[in-house]
């Protein structure tokens, strides 16, 4: 509580001090990115975005600034080709992967019990047959939404429940599929090009499926997601990002480095553990939180 | 990678000074500048960063530029060394109790390896001749028992459990009294991840601590944590008091500016560092190693006497 106090309180009070706008601004806004994970580069990016936009608007009040910070954040997100979360009428396949523990698996339960409610058919697929108890945590999700769950066991080939799965969709003519994978760091080779081999079997054989590749990220992760968006990407195109974690108190800034060097938008939010507690990624409401003037 | 940019940096920022006498604040400036930078690329929180930067720039200035090295090489030794000061220098074991069994707490935000950590503590302690028994005190997430059961099964240890109906204080009492019945001299609780700031979920766990008594409470920490490591730590730490930190996840790429941040803002030891999915992943914690990866600089001091 202290703590984010003292940010709030602070943020506050650097918005509306009166004076001028002055370079000791900058630094303490720049402070407040950093902080908030959004690394230097970016950082220093958005503070000469900022800096342009004061110019053209002609503002000189400090108690300005923030607003029109909110929209240069927004206007990179939105430049870097920001969209929400949709799945439209054809047959989808939705992907997810990411590192360990980053929230995959919690996020499918959410993501199915969205779709369901708008009224989809929805199957899931264990692909993660290598965690202990991952299929066990999956099928308690899958009764918690009311989505059948198609498994094998602990240690088999996850392209093979994969293959299966597919043919359940294809079968009962499911509107969506979507598959757990198993945490994988994005250095670890092998473990990349099984997911590959995942990928291959769905593009075989369901081509004329959509395919949905959502990368999860954990908000409290610095400037190592980055480097994972990169990774991910190269074995399968990203259609978006799932960044969970937000109840924290971290602000997932990171995602303004990825979204600015990789143009990979963040489509939803996790705010907790529970069923609903899942939103459409919003660039306004992120660039307020990122001043820690919501939730804080 | 980095340490080829950072030391090319360095020796950018001082071409032309080798062997002229005392380095200036000019001098230094620049040089941390790029330190700062690298720093902060990898994670470490930056209140600390702006801690070091300053103490390492009063030691560095006045330096005699030594013959046998160029200044960019003096300036990368000493942010060496202080580095490792502050990671601290000494390896920090598991403590054990005088009177068996030892109880070990686990504790920290989910997803960060807890219960993966639980098996692997076990596994060490097994190995060592221990007899360890652990502990299923997380009734929250889905499996989460059925999980540490598939890992205690993996490594031959019982795992004890009362479903997830009944409170973690509970179970945790009655773990002990089962301990004591058969013997067992360790044993690890694993507790269901939480935010810091769940007043709920954090009361829960010194209830749990005042019910057992631990003899270690260990923060597991994820390696790729970013700037609100420091938040997490201080808030557990204040909370639970916790004797050392696990930091896990150390075999992808981050740098793990995570680990000097905690230890810098609580003083608690990194008491072991996983580097793996396995549950034979987990190694002793060096701290000089650490802060060579922080900074980027894989074998530092081959480098630096190469000058
Ligand atoms: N507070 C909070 N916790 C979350 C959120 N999403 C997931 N979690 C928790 O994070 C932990 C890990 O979630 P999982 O869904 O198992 O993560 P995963 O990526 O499938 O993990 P692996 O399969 O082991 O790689 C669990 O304790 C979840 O309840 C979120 O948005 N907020
Ligand atoms: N690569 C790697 N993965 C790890 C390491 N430690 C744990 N994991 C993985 O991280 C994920 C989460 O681990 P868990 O042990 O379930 O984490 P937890 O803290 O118990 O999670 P919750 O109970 O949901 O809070 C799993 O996929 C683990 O296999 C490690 O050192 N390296
Ligand atoms: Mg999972
Ligand atoms: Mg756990």
């Amino acid at each position: 509580e202290k703590t984010r106090k003292g940010i709030t309180d602070k943020i506050d009070d650097l918005f509306t001090r009166y004076g001028e706008i002055d370079d000791d601004l900058f630094e303490e806004l720049e402070e407040i990115l950093i902080t908030a994970d959004v690394g230097m580069q970016t950082t220093m990016k958005l503070i000469d975005m900022l800096k342009e936009e004061l110019r053209i608007r002609k503002i000189k009040e400090v108690s300005a600034v923030k607003d029109v910070f909110k929209d240069v954040v927004e206007k990179l997100l939105v430049e870097n080709g920001h969209t929400t979360f949709e799945v439209g009428n054809e047959p989808t396949i939705i992907m997810v992967i990411g590192v360990n523990g980053v929230g995959k698996t919690t996020s499918i339960g959410k993501i199915a019990n969205l779709l369901k409610a708008q009224g989809k058919s929805v199957l899931i697929a264990a692909g993660d047959t290598f965690r202990a108890a991952a299929i066990d945590q999956l099928k308690v999700w899958g009764d918690r939404v009311g989505v059948s769950v198609i498994h094998q066991s602990e240690g088999s080939d996850p392209a093979a429940v994969i293959f299966d799965a597919v043919q359940s969709a294809k079968a009962k003519n499911a509107d969506v599929l979507i598959c757990d994978t198993a945490g994988r760091l994005h250095n670890k080779v092998n473990l990349m090009n099984e997911l590959s081999k995942v990928f291959r079997v769905i593009d075989r054989e369901y081509p004329e499926a959509k395919k949905e590749v959502l990368l999860v990220l954990d908000a409290t992760t610095g400037q190592n997601a980055v480097q994972q968006a990169k990774v991910f990407n190269e074995a399968a195109e990203i259609s978006g990002i799932v960044l969970t974690k937000l109840d924290g108190t971290a602000k997932g800034g990171v995602v303004l480095a990825i979204s600015s060097e990789l143009q990979i938008p963040v489509k939803l939010i996790g705010v907790g553990e529970g069923v609903d507690d899942l939103q459409q990624f919003n660039p306004h409401d992120f660039a307020e939180a990122l001043m820690g003037t919501r939730n804080a | 990678m980095v340490f080829e940019s950072l030391a090319e940096k360095l020796q950018g920022a001082f071409k032309n000074l080798k062997g002229k006498g005392k380095l200036t604040e000019k001098d230094v400036k620049d040089a941390m500048r790029e330190v700062k930078l690298a720093l902060l690329e990898a994670d470490v929180n930056f209140k600390v960063v702006k801690d070091f930067i300053k103490s390492v720039t009063d030691r560095a200035v006045g330096e005699e530029v030594l013959q046998s090295l160029t200044p960019a090489q003096q300036v990368i030794k000493i942010v060496n060394e202080e580095l490792t000061a502050l990671m601290g220098t000494t390896q920090s074991k598991l403590k054990y109790a005088s009177q068996p069994p030892t109880i070990i707490m686990m504790a920290g935000l989910q997803g960060a390896g807890k219960t993966t950590t639980c098996g692997k503590l076990g596994q060490l302690l097994k190995k060592d001749g221990k007899k360890p028994l652990l502990v299923a005190c997380d009734v929250y997430r889905p499996a989460a028992i059925k999980q540490l059961q598939v890992v205690g099964e993996k490594l031959d240890i019982p795992v004890f459990e009362m479903g997830d109906q009944v409170s973690p204080v509970e179970i945790a009492k009655k773990a002990l009294e089962h301990a004591a019945y058969y013997t067992y001299d360790v044993v690890i609780v694993d507790t269901a991840g939480r935010l810091h700031i769940d007043e709920k979920l954090m009361q829960e766990l010194i209830d749990v601590k005042a019910a057992i008594d631990p003899t270690e409470i260990l923060l597991v920490l994820d390696a790729m944590t970013g700037q609100d490591a420091v938040n997490v730590a201080e808030h557990f730490n204040e909370q639970l008091e916790v004797n050392g930190v696990i930091l896990t996840k150390l075999d992808g790429d981050t740098r793990g500016g995570a680990a000097l941040s905690v230890k810098a803002v609580t003083g608690k030891p990194i008491k072991y560092a996983c580097v793996g999915e396995k549950l034979t992943d987990i190694e002793a914690f060096y701290p000089d190693r650490m802060a060579s990866r922080i900074l980027g600089m894989g074998d530092m001091l081959s480098l630096i006497e190469k000058a």
